[in-house]
């Protein structure tokens, strides 16, 4: 499978074959993302990391995961600091991050920007979130994880809690595990319930994902369960956000009917979602799955650029 | 004896088995009364052996390709008539092409393709009749497609 030169936009751009074929190349990656094992594949590459929206984890991550293959980064964590400030559209600072670097990873609020982003750049282009729409790396972080954890996802039981309506990561989740067979039940308040395109994708998969609001009934026989934060950022309407902010809130007493297998997964930042008193449990994964962020983009950065391990 | 709602035309286009109720909004897309120069007949809500239908005569206009692609988005039944000399000189059924470029605007007011950059909306058409269209961008559905016809 040949990957050098692609473009990761959308997870939808993948067969369930190639994502496996991803995975397995993370599971090879864990090791010297870690440090314990030094790799330089991609040594004289340049990554060009473009943050147009703040971020944590993801850019973080993509750096580390280019440091580790011994490659370096260029490129800004705050756009105010760029010629966009100065009315440059995305088409020209694409083209010229393409002609200072081998491969562009960008996060922007505008939907379809690393769609856009591709067309304009021959070096491949990896999305790294764009508004509320798609965030394909954080979707193969969230599948590795699932499959380390519980050695396959087919058949899984995946609670998808929280707001299923604006989140970005849990879109292409729930497309990804239906492309799995998972069994999937989407849990959140009434007024952030799962699109229905999102839903009818999954039904074309072959899913049957349930809607419910009852948290504590859903989890009961759950392997996974995958907390998301209810954005602010992402909300039309302030006062849609006040009536259901702090609807859901994941905590010791809940999880005392729950499976002692059940992990708790998180794309973070939390914020009031999930008691810290969960922490220091087994259920907690969302450690892990953060620092399994690496080992994917690793993977994905040494596909793309052609490295050879 | 039947009566003759519509006038014959001499030179132009017949758009017939117009979905009933869509012949304003195919008027709309020929840029008309705006780019009135000839004759326009409509009748709307015709009795046909396949159900009602609307039907447009345009009057010395063949019309272009992106017209009949628009048309489609609406209309996905419609046949296309070019008269000349009274006689039915070409007669095609509209269709959709498998993408649409630079006719349908994003609903999505956050979509890329709706800002200052130098692209043209694009759509993926993953259903000819009735008409579905994703966004290449976004991946967004319109929810009306008519409406946001440029």
């Amino acid at each position: 499978m040949n990957f050098q030169g692609r473009d990761i936009i959308s997870i939808k751009d993948f067969s369930k074959n190639e994502i496996n074929f991803i995975l397995k190349n993370a599971e090879k990656m864990v090791e010297y993302a870690k440090g314990k094992n030094y790799i330089d594949i991609l040594k004289g590459k340049i990554l060009s990391s473009l943050f147009f929206e703040p971020s944590t984890r993801t850019r973080l991550s993509f750096e580390s995961s280019m440091n580790r293959l011994g490659g370096r980064v260029i490129g800004f964590a705050d756009p105010t600091a760029t010629s966009q400030k100065k009315g440059e559209s995305l088409a020209d600072t694409i083209r010229m991050a393409d002609s200072y670097s081998d491969v562009i990873v960008i996060r922007h609020p505008q939907e379809g920007a690393a769609r856009l982003a591709a067309e304009f750049a021959e070096a491949p282009v990896l999305n790294a979130g764009d508004g509320a729409g798609r965030h394909p790396t954080q979707c193969l972080l969230d599948l590795f994880t699932i499959k380390s954890e519980k050695k396959k996802i087919e058949g899984k039981n995946i609670v998808l809690l929280g707001d299923l309506k604006y989140g970005r990561t849990v879109h292409s989740l729930a497309y990804a595990l239906s492309l799995y067979g998972a069994n999937l039940t989407f849990v959140s308040p009434d007024s952030l319930k799962m699109p229905t395109e999102v839903l009818n994708e999954c039904e074309e998969l072959g899913a049957q994902p349930r809607n419910t609001s009852n948290l504590e009934k859903s989890i009961k026989n759950a392997d996974v369960l995958y907390v998301t934060r209810i954005q602010k950022e992402r909300f039309p309407d302030a006062e849609e956000y006040n009536q259901v902010v702090g609807a859901y809130k994941v905590d010791k007493n809940l999880l005392k009917n729950s499976r002692r297998d059940l992990v708790i997964m998180h794309p973070l930042p939390r914020v009031t979602e999930i008691n810290p008193e969960i922490d220091k449990t087994t259920h907690a994964l969302y450690f892990k799955q953060a620092f399994n962020g690496v080992p994917v983009r690793m993977a994905l950065l040494s596909l793309v650029l052609g490295g050879k391990k | 004896m039947k009566e003759l709602k519509i006038p014959l035309i001499n030179n132009g286009t017949v758009i017939d088995h117009i979905t009933s109720g869509n012949a304003l909004k195919v008027l709309r897309i020929l840029g008309i009364p705006e780019n009135l120069s000839s004759t326009v007949s409509v009748a709307i809500n015709v009795k046909s052996h396949l159900g009602n239908k609307d039907i447009v005569k345009v009057e010395n206009r063949e019309l272009e390709t992106s017209e009949v692609d628009k048309i489609a988005l609406i209309a996905p039944k419609a046949t296309i008539n070019i008269i000349r000399n009274y006689e039915v000189a070409e007669k095609h059924k509209v269709e959709l092409p498998s993408e649409i470029i630079g006719i349908v605007n994003c609903s999505n007011p956050t979509c890329v393709s709706n800002y200052n950059e130098p692209v043209k909306s694009r759509f993926k058409v993953i259903n000819k009749d009735p008409p579905q269209i994703i966004c290449y961008y976004c991946e967004r559905e319109p929810e009306d497609i008519s409406e946001r016809i440029i």
